[in-house]
């Protein structure tokens, strides 16, 4: 490691990676660290995402694609099913990862491009002088670090540091994060090429159960619940009964454990010689919280808007705006909705899901997009999405 | 004061995120609390295992 950089990131997940990747492919001397001493795990992820998002960062290989999906099925509380297929179920399904490998082969790629990388180095605070931030304290195997760098990008996922450092308050209240836990399953029955989803207040009290299949007899079998939902039972208790209900014989050969942000991206990404990207600046999706598209979305970004910063040589809050901007065009929009439709949607009883379910029989689900899809339902059931109406 | 059952902890870092005094840090596989907590407990409800408690403190 040396003293001084042009770009110190933190957090080498894929949000993280890729900004570091794009700093140094524009020629910039870049540091990607990473607190844990092995990138990509232990896996805090359901590991589904949308084919055609990714392969804009990323050659597709087979060591990181467990399973290509090809539709999906969500059942409401009372057991109807609504049977989606790709290309409605949108960019949120299409491939089930492996995290482990994917996340190195996207740190691979940075390190390719000219970054250093460094695990088990974690950064423990912000060198400010005379207010403006000029590179990071840390902790590398145990030893004190500074180093120095115009400018320091903030990828540490959910519990970020960077940006509260920085004075940008990321807290997030107990109503805007999904509390997650997941098994790997094997030698069960599932649907070796759709994701499915489970809705329902008892099952997922403001969140739902999903199965993304990893194989022919293996599945990621998690939930999600919304942090003010809590009424004493966790994640992990709902998810024991979802398995003795659904699969009493699978076998666990993982527990995975996670929260995804679910406020929608954050009023402000960046502020003097600082931006913040993927879970570290909210910008997983609200309503699927799918968050690795989005985070690479924000970390290319951040990389073009540093390297044009440091060019001009100026690298304040002004400058540095720009990120917000474009991850605001790139993303805001779709995030800002589905933050909407999250708010309605958690509020949802079990009758009003059941009763949606039932008004998309007979309809043709083949040619639909997501927001088709909604305004479908919105159209069927009039006077139960006042709230929603126009949105979509 | 919180306390945290390490055996139970899956370190995913959803109570750091939730921490309004930002009192709480994921070191690699183990959470630290530091003296800015104020025991508001919001941490322990949003812990997907359950690892984290509010005790009273012994005098």
């Amino acid at each position: 490691m040396k003293s001084e950089y042009d770009v110190i990131v933190v957090g080498a997940g894929p949000a993280g990676s890729i900004a570091a990747r794009t700093a140094a492919e524009n020629g910039l001397d870049v540091l990607l660290i990473e607190k844990r001493q092995e990138i990509g795990d232990p896996v805090r992820c359901a590991e589904g995402t949308g084919k055609e998002g990714l392969l804009q960062f990323m050659e597709p290989d087979s060591r990181w694609i467990c399973a290509e999906v090809n539709g999906a099925r969500i059942y409401a509380p009372n057991g109807t099913c609504v049977e989606l297929t790709e290309k409605l179920a949108g960019k949120e399904v299409g491939y089930v990862l492996e995290r482990k490998i994917f996340d190195r082969a996207v740190a691979k790629t940075a390190a390719k491009a000219g970054a250093e990388v460094q695990v088990k180095t974690q950064a423990t605070s912000l060198i400010k002088e005379s207010g403006v931030v000029c590179g990071i304290k840390g902790k590398f195997r145990g030893d004190d670090f500074e180093a120095r760098a115009k400018v320091v990008v903030g990828a540490d996922g959910i519990e970020s540091k960077v940006g509260k450092w920085a004075g940008i308050n990321t807290t997030l209240k107990p109503k805007d994060i999904e509390t997650c836990a997941q098994f790997l399953v094997t030698d069960i029955d599932i649907a070796p090429n759709s994701c499915d989803f489970y809705m329902g207040n008892a099952r997922a009290p403001g969140g739902y159960v999903w199965v993304f299949p990893k194989g022919k007899r293996e599945a990621n079998v998690g939930l999600g619940m919304l942090g003010s939902r809590f009424t004493g039972k966790h994640p992990i208790d709902y998810l024991h009964e979802f398995m003795a209900w659904k699969f009493p014989e699978g076998k666990i050969i993982e527990t995975v454990v996670g929260a995804v942000p679910a406020s929608g991206m954050l009023k402000q990404l960046s502020t003097d010689g600082v931006l913040l990207v993927g879970d570290a600046g909210r910008v997983s999706d609200p309503i699927t919280g799918g968050g690795i598209y989005n985070g690479m979305v924000s970390g290319r970004i951040a990389g073009n808007v540093i390297a044009d910063a440091i060019k001009a040589n100026d690298v304040s809050a002004k400058k540095l705006q720009r990120h917000d901007k474009e991850v605001r065009e790139a993303l805001g929009k779709l995030l800002d909705r589905n933050y909407k439709a999250k708010e309605f949607v958690v509020k949802a009883n079990d009758n009003l899901m059941n009763t949606v379910a039932r008004s998309l029989s007979g309809v043709n689900l083949d040619d639909m997009s997501v927001p088709r899809l909604l305004k479908e339902i919105i159209t069927r059931n009039p006077g139960l999405f006042i709230e929603l109406a126009g949105l979509f | 004061m919180i306390t945290v059952n390490r055996y139970r902890c899956g370190y995913c870092g959803a109570c750091v995120s939730v921490c309004p005094n930002d009192a709480i840090d994921l070191v690699e596989t183990f959470i630290e609390i530091d003296d800015k907590c104020a025991n508001c407990g919001i941490c322990t409800k949003v812990c997907p295992m359950g690892a984290l408690e509010l005790v009273e403190d012994e005098e």
